[in-house]
């Protein structure tokens, strides 16, 4: 059966629209595959076998009575668990939700529902989001399957994971800064994190609401394209949703942009880079350059990394991440009050401030606690404007240098992450240094511009090596085709890992 | 400027946020805090004095819905996740009079 998951989505979708696989083999050939790997990954919160044997029997008897089929007719996927189904759990990965059932479907729900997606499983992530290993999943650590004893990469860790091991054709996965990108990188799998408003936010459990996307992850350019062809568009009911008309993604796919010009980003290419990951992003211009592409040198002064005598890390963009971000959390979050859903504590309290406070005590981890409290911090009279107003005006700094480098290339290109997949464990102690996982994604969610992480190979220790492609806002279009220069060029897509089916 | 973070900062912020914490969280994430931002101080580095604030990627303000009535979520369904609830109601401690 191993034939079946090795097919990418696109290539599935073809092949049961076509009646040479039936739906319901290939649901029950991933549904088998995670029944062998699943204990050994942890991918999922919850595997919803019968609603997918019952959706793949329903695409079959489509395609028996001769109906039209929908862009994903018959593929089994997964999706990060932030995002609403009103069948099964939506946990988000916390203990706060854990019982949570949501009372309607997320946008993008629907959209892979009406497009005949089979919806394998609820995967696992960082709780709500916040983290960049899938440790802080407040159930389970999800394992990389290129080395069990690694990170997947987070907080789409699930997503990925299952994505690369064969447990799911492609997912989503959601991205604040650089939730899909990063996961993708480490699992080695292509992730694309939309440009903001591109794809509806209704049903994403809110995180930092003006930085959160939506956004597929798959084994190629391809599935990628395939996947945001049916998540992307208008929705009135998400006001930061952007009225603009959806292209054909995979239409022009496989046609090179004609005088490509792909912007090196000088800060992001430093001495200081890890060795492999700096020789894959040189191998990816000399990609370019053979697929004819012009390479120009730019500059996104405050993206940059400074690093002191002592060899530590910092960065503008991770700074004004970490007070934007967590301010819109401590707000977001202040919805789980154990009264009107999720956990309530159990003891016996005399006054409604404690029971909110015990009841949160309770359900959160401790990465959410702190994130809550450097939020209240930075909004809390006093400090709003030295931390809260700087953050946003350098925001605007880092957006401004992004407005300048487009006018010069097409696409941007760096590295995803600035090492391969780390050892679990490797860096919880130290929630600083696990921050800075983020440190060459995070600037485009800041910018609100969109991002693809794409595989570029295996490193000496065997973990994939990936690079980065920026374009501007709702430009996924020309992103994605450049994207797939990139992977024809370098002929890398579909990476298998030792752990898969 | 660095701000150091006392325990009656965490104390409040934790306050702020809902959280209850003891007092060994409230040491270590005072530590752990003071940290983040001392970190986030980086900020300070750069003059900002003309620069705009940008709270959103996108140039939209206000979006206003049409002032049409459509469904909403019947009650059943409203309260399906509720911790606890009487009738179509949630139910919650007793609020006020006692140690408030």
């Amino acid at each position: 059966m191993s034939a079946i998951t090795d097919l990418s989505a696109l290539a599935l979708r073809d092949a049961i629209a076509a009646k040479k696989i039936s739906a319901t083999e290939a649901a029950k050939a991933y549904l088998h595959a995670i029944e062998t790997l699943e204990p050994k990954l942890c991918a999922f919160n919850e595997v919803l076998a019968d609603r997918a044997l019952l959706q793949a029997d329903d695409v079959d008897r489509r395609i028996a009575a001769g109906e039209a089929l929908g862009l994903l007719a018959g593929v089994p996927i997964a999706i990060k668990d932030n995002i609403c189904t009103s069948f099964g759990h939506t946990t988000c990965s916390s203990k706060i939700l854990a019982n949570f059932q949501a009372p309607y479907d997320a946008t993008v729900t629907q959209k892979l529902q009406q497009a005949g997606a089979v919806f394998l499983a609820k995967a696992n992530m960082d709780e709500f989001a916040m983290g960049s290993s899938t440790e802080n999943s407040g159930f389970k650590p999800t394992h990389n399957p290129w080395d069990l004893s690694r990170v997947p990469g987070g907080s789409s860790g699930g997503s990925a994971a299952a994505t690369s091991a064969r447990l799911c054709a492609a997912a989503l996965g959601s991205d604040t800064g650089g939730s899909i990108r990063q996961p993708a990188a480490f699992c080695g799998v292509a992730g694309l994190k939309p440009s903001y408003g591109r794809v509806s936010r209704l049903g994403l459990v809110a995180y930092g609401s003006s930085l959160d996307q939506i956004g597929p992850i798959g084994r190629s350019v391809a599935d990628v394209a395939l996947m945001l062809q049916v998540i992307a568009g208008y929705d009135p009911k998400d006001s930061t949703s952007v009225n603009a008309p959806v292209p054909d993604y995979l239409a022009k796919l496989d046609e090179p942009v004609a005088g490509l010009r792909v912007g090196l980003v000088k800060e992001f290419h430093s001495q200081s880079l890890n060795p492999e990951i700096r020789a894959a992003v040189d191998k990816a211009v000399e990609a370019f350059r053979t697929a004819g592409a012009t390479i120009v040198e730019v500059s996104l002064p405050h993206s940059r990394i400074d690093i002191d005598a002592e060899g530590k890390l910092s960065s503008f963009a991770v700074a004004c991440y970490y007070i934007v971000a967590t301010a819109e959390a401590s707000s977001n979050l202040a919805r789980y009050d154990g009264v009107h859903y999720g956990h309530r504590t159990a003891e016996r309290v005399n006054d409604i401030v404690t029971l909110y406070s015990r009841s949160r005590a309770e359900g959160f981890g401790e990465e959410v606690k702190r994130r809550i409290m450097l939020g209240s911090y930075a909004l809390s009279s006093g400090y709003y404007d030295a931390y809260y107003l700087k953050a946003l005006k350098v925001r605007r700094l880092i957006r401004n240098d992004f407005d300048a480098a487009f006018k010069q290339c097409d696409v941007l290109l760096g590295p995803t992450a600035p090492e391969t997949a780390f050892k679990i464990g490797a860096k919880t102690a130290d929630p600083l240094t696990m921050y800075l996982s983020d440190i060459y994604t995070i600037s485009v969610n800041l910018a609100g511009i969109a991002g693809i992480s794409v595989p570029s190979g295996l490193s000496t220790q065997k973990l994939p090596l990936a690079v980065q492609l920026l374009g501007d806002s709702l430009a996924e279009d020309k992103l994605l085709r450049a994207a797939r220069m990139y992977e024809k060029a370098i002929g890398v897509s579909e990476l298998k890992p030792p752990v898969s089916a | 400027m660095s701000h150091p973070i006392d325990e009656k900062t965490v104390r409040h912020v934790a306050l702020l946020g809902r959280i209850e914490l003891t007092d060994e969280q409230v040491s270590t994430l005072g530590r752990q805090l003071a940290d983040i931002v001392a970190y986030v101080d980086k900020l300070q580095e750069l003059d900002t004095a003309e620069v705009e604030p940008m709270a959103h990627a996108l140039p939209i303000h206000n979006v206003l819905a049409d002032d049409v009535e459509g469904p909403s979520l019947p009650p059943e369904q409203a309260l399906a996740n509720a911790p606890q609830r009487e009738g179509d109601l949630y139910k919650v401690p007793k609020v006020i009079g006692e140690s408030q």
